[in-house]
């Protein structure tokens, strides 16, 4: 009884008591899910796009933000060494397309599923190897981020907002939009949405594929390169940034894994509900509960709804 | 309701029957209001332009597909719903428009597959293979190489089927049916993509498996003379409606499955 | 010419049907099963015997349970670790609780624990599929591995939250714990090895081998010719997280000789995962060969660079390591997807018919 009094009525009392304490957990749930998104934004370009479940996404939001600090540590200005990675990353989306893409081309996904994994275990050695294993200090101030918070008086106390976060959220819409509007207006996004289909279709009605996917992992490189960077600004950047990639999966479960609109909401809903989890009945169970907290919201949401919020239903044939 | 003489007098009681099944996906009907029924031993073809509702009519009747509205009648037991692995229990097999083998394994173990329901050996015996598992096994795949000899399909046993070409690949899949020892065989146009010889072949097995097992079957077809030449009774669905029912004979005087296949505007 | 089956003629199904039904194959089992059985162990090193071949013949046992349902049944599993991590915590606890029951039954038991939790988090395959059932396999291992840390009572409440082995004996000889020799644990390891691969084998050429691959190669189609599809992909797990038990159970009690926590994380998922992808989906002797690429490949590289000459970085090498595992799996699936297993039966293909080229 005590049991259930703690699980079902006591967070919900605590939320009341500190309504500023909760408005605080609830902005960094959002704060952070802006992050899941913008990572699981990735993940869907590119499946949207080629069908091809990236694995490696992770490992890129790594590398981008490496290869800018590297530079930059080298003595390249902060916009310089900015352009220079966003060099880097199409090198590494036309590398990816001429030695892993082509060659796999008309293989089932599963088989594209797991060359990323070898992708990702080679950008983790490759990375480690020409930056070292330390974590290194993203050069927000030299990029013009804004620092500091603003603090806020409402709910009975105050809440403190910190810039950057603002910034990351602004930022991460105007790319949502970017990436929107190129998916449905542009010919070239219809054409990204004709390959995710079917390569043979896309092929037969003389859409290269070639230049596609190198737009595509183009773009999802953009998309880590500015995750690296605002991920990075609010807690430094390392190799275990990696593994934030495998927090983006519950988002694309819940937002499924062909919607842009879904990789925002799903993210933002993973982001809340795992701070709010972990802060309220985190000390129920001890800590360390965000390790899985997401997973496990992620898998009761699949048991209703198998293709996620937004994502399209499969209907099978036979 | 026995059959009432006539030159099939080896048609017997009805077997399964539709009773104005009605199935929809989101906005489209694919089936509207269709009853009919199948005998027992008889060999029954339904027939129909494109996009009619046939395949859509054979997934109801496996289970596969729910219909919003109807009922399935089959060996006089009535539900609203089959399920599929209830239907293929009850003795319902069938074959598919696109093949639906299993193309990791080859040819004898999907006809070997086939034999599934009736293999009952333990978990504990199959960690042994030895004794009962054996002895199951070995019964199973003399079946089984029967109907191998009846399809002749010998000489590519061990071939995985993903390799072998389209016309051998239905005679695998027919084989895997037949491995169920079904009372009611769905066929979903079996001689699509055949040449004239194959379609020779495959009629010949189709007739044969009516006679020498007894198997009623149903027949989605689109070959006209096939239809003719095999079927006791043919059904003509259009558009998701049933527009005729009855003998090839009388089926094919019907002015309205005409207008059907010539596309006049209605 | 040496290897036709010309003249082997089979009178009855039941020889047919015989797993090794070429005479030179069963000839081939013999001469591995001896060197394994007599010749490593007689004459093999210490080293050999202690960093080769036990973690090789675990690794792999832990590669078949995989195979079983990532290969046979097409379920893609991350959570091979946590299950691993459970049958080790398991036998574990079993055997400080009852210290005098033999240890070897401890062993197999905790394989039926993990299968238990297989199952469990098996159960949501009913209704997802492929790459989300990927997913929920990844909220098993997030979750165990949570569990072997947060929870105190798995590691008996020891301070530093790791485990260590209790000496256990077998006839009077330790077979774990510090005094074990490394022969004995080989020759203990070796048996559950052959014992389980043998019964792998026996289901995968059965019945149960054709329930899992139809279910992987068009699950709808299982459904209509009456294979519960439920029952299939769940014994699926329960079989697979077995093998994975024992095999964890055995990495802790007959290799290591105790564990932390963080063994079994979602990087040894990965790792056993990709022993099965490059040995082959789908083969029993893939999981072997796999094993053997992925395990002794770093051993390789950290072993042979100093003996020619070439002073080579600890760091630098686990980076190359990394790289080279990742290009290994790239190439791999592009020039044989089906693994070292297809390259073996190519070879073998090529042996029936030399000295002709075709």
């Amino acid at each position: 009884m005590d049991l259930l009094y703690k699980i079902f009525i006591d967070p919900f009392v605590q939320m009341g008591a500190a309504p500023d304490l909760l408005v605080q957990t609830l902005w960094e749930g959002l704060v952070a899910g802006v992050l899941y998104s913008l990572i699981a934004l990735g993940f869907v370009l590119i499946f949207k796009a080629s069908g091809v479940f990236n694995f490696a996404q992770g490992i890129m939001v790594v590398f981008a933000a490496l290869t800018l600090v590297g530079l930059h540590e080298h003595g390249v200005p902060a916009y310089l060494a900015l352009a220079l990675t966003i060099a880097v990353m199409f090198c590494l989306a036309f590398a990816v397309e001429r030695l892993i893409l082509r060659p796999l081309v008309n293989q089932p996904d599963i088989i594209l599923f797991m060359a990323t994994f070898g992708l990702t275990y080679f950008l983790i050695g490759f990375g480690q190897l020409i930056f070292g294993g330390e974590t290194k200090v993203m050069i927000a101030d030299q990029l013009l981020l804004p620092r500091g918070a603003i603090d806020v008086k409402m709910a009975g106390g105050f809440v403190s907002l910190q810039k950057i976060d603002i910034a990351a959220a602004i930022i991460a819409s105007i790319m949502v939009a970017t990436l929107a509007i190129f998916f449905q207006r542009t010919r070239i996004g219809r054409a990204l949405r004709a390959v995710a289909d079917s390569h043979r279709a896309a092929l037969s009605v003389g859409i290269s594929l070639e230049q596609i996917w190198v737009i595509v992992w183009f773009a999802a490189g953009l998309v880590a390169l500015t995750t690296g960077i605002m991920w990075g600004a609010r807690s430094d950047v390392s190799f275990a940034l990696e593994v934030i990639a495998l927090k983006a999966l519950p988002v694309l479960i819940l937002g499924g894994l062909t919607s842009i609109p879904g990789a925002i909401v799903g993210g933002l809903i993973i982001g809340v509900g795992e701070k709010l989890g972990e802060f309220y009945w985190g000390p129920l169970m001890g800590s360390g509960i965000e390790s899985w907290f997401a997973y496990v919201i992620a898998l009761i949401f699949l048991l209703f709804r198998p293709q996620g919020l937004f994502g399209e239903r499969i209907i099978e044939r036979i | 309701m026995r059959a009432t003489g006539g030159p099939e007098a080896a048609v017997g009681d009805v077997l399964l029957s539709v009773e104005n099944v009605s199935l929809s996906f989101g906005g489209v009907k694919a089936v509207s209001d269709v009853s009919f029924d199948i005998r027992k031993g008889e060999i029954r073809a339904i027939i129909g332009p494109n996009g009619a509702g046939k395949t859509s009519m054979l997934n109801v009747i496996n289970g596969f597909y729910h219909p919003q509205r109807g009922r399935i009648t089959f060996k006089g037991e009535t539900r609203a719903n089959m399920r599929p692995h209830e239907a293929a229990y009850g003795g319902i097999a069938r074959t598919f428009q696109n093949v639906a083998l299993f193309r990791g394994m080859t040819a004898l173990d999907n006809i070997m597959a086939g034999r599934t329901l009736k293999m009952h050996t333990g978990f504990f015996w199959q960690l042994l293979r030895y004794g009962p598992a054996m002895r199951e096994e070995a019964d199973h795949r003399h079946r089984v190489e029967e109907i191998i000899d009846f399809l002749k399909i010998q000489e590519i046993r061990r071939v995985p089927v993903g390799r072998l070409p389209y016309g051998l690949q239905k005679r695998v899949e027919l084989g895997r049916a037949l491995a169920m020892e079904p009372e009611l065989l769905l066929l979903d146009e079996p001689m699509a993509g055949m040449n004239l010889e194959e379609k020779e072949d495959m009629s010949r097995f189709v007739l044969d498996v009516n006679d020498h097992y007894g198997t009623t079957i149903a027949l989605i077809e689109h070959d006209m003379g096939v239809v003719m030449d095999l079927s006791d009774r043919v059904v003509v669905l259009d558009h998701g409606i049933k527009i005729a029912d009855g003998t090839p004979d009388e089926v094919k005087r019907n002015q309205a499955v005409i207008d059907a296949y010539l596309g006049v505007a209605h | 010419m040496f290897y036709r089956e010309a003249g082997q003629f089979k009178t009855n199904y039941a020889a047919d049907l015989a797993v090794f039904p070429i005479l030179q194959d069963r000839i081939g089992l013999m001469i591995i099963l001896f060197l394994a059985a007599v010749i490593i162990p007689w004459f093999g090193s210490s080293f050999l015997i202690q960093a080769v071949m036990i973690p090789f013949l675990i690794f792999s046992l832990a590669a078949i349970g995989l195979n079983l349902l990532t290969g046979y049944t097409g379920l893609l599993s991350l959570g091979t670790g946590a299950f691993m991590g459970v049958g080790a915590y398991a036998c574990y606890k079993l055997t400080t609780y009852f210290p005098d029951v033999n240890v070897l039954i401890w062993i197999v038991a905790s394989g039926f624990f993990s299968a238990a939790v297989g199952v469990l988090f098996g159960l949501p395959s009913l209704r997802i599929k492929g790459f989300y059932l990927a997913v929920a396999t990844l909220a098993a291992q997030f979750f165990l591995s949570w569990c072997f840390i947060r929870l105190p009572w798995f590691y008996n409440y020891n301070a530093s939250g790791a485990i260590e082995v209790p000496t256990r004996a077998l006839f009077g000889i330790p077979i774990t714990g510090a005094t074990a020799t490394d022969t004995t644990r080989y020759f203990v390891v070796l048996s559950f090895v052959v014992v389980m691969t043998w019964f792998a084998s026996n289901l995968v050429h059965g019945r149960i081998g054709r329930m899992w691959m139809a279910v992987r190669d068009m699950d709808l189609a299982a459904d209509l010719i009456g294979i519960r599809l439920l029952q299939t992909k769940l014994l699926a797990f329960a079989t697979s997280s077995f093998y994975c038990g024992v095999a964890g159970a055995l990495l802790v009690f007959l290799w290591y000789g105790g564990a932390e926590p963080a063994v079994f994380d979602v990087n040894l998922s990965f790792f056993i995962l990709f022993m099965v992808i490059i040995g082959g989906l789908g083969s029993l002797t893939g999981s072997f060969f796999g094993a053997a690429l992925i395990f002794i490949l770093p051993i390789a590289l950290r072993y042979f660079p100093p003996k020619l000459g070439i002073p080579v970085h600890p760091a630098t090498v686990e980076h190359i390591q990394f790289m080279v595992i990742g290009a290994l799996i790239i190439l791999f699936l592009i020039a044989e997807p089906a693994g070292l297993a297809r390259l073996w039966q190519i070879g073998k293909q090529k042996l029936r018919v030399w000295p002709f080229p075709y």
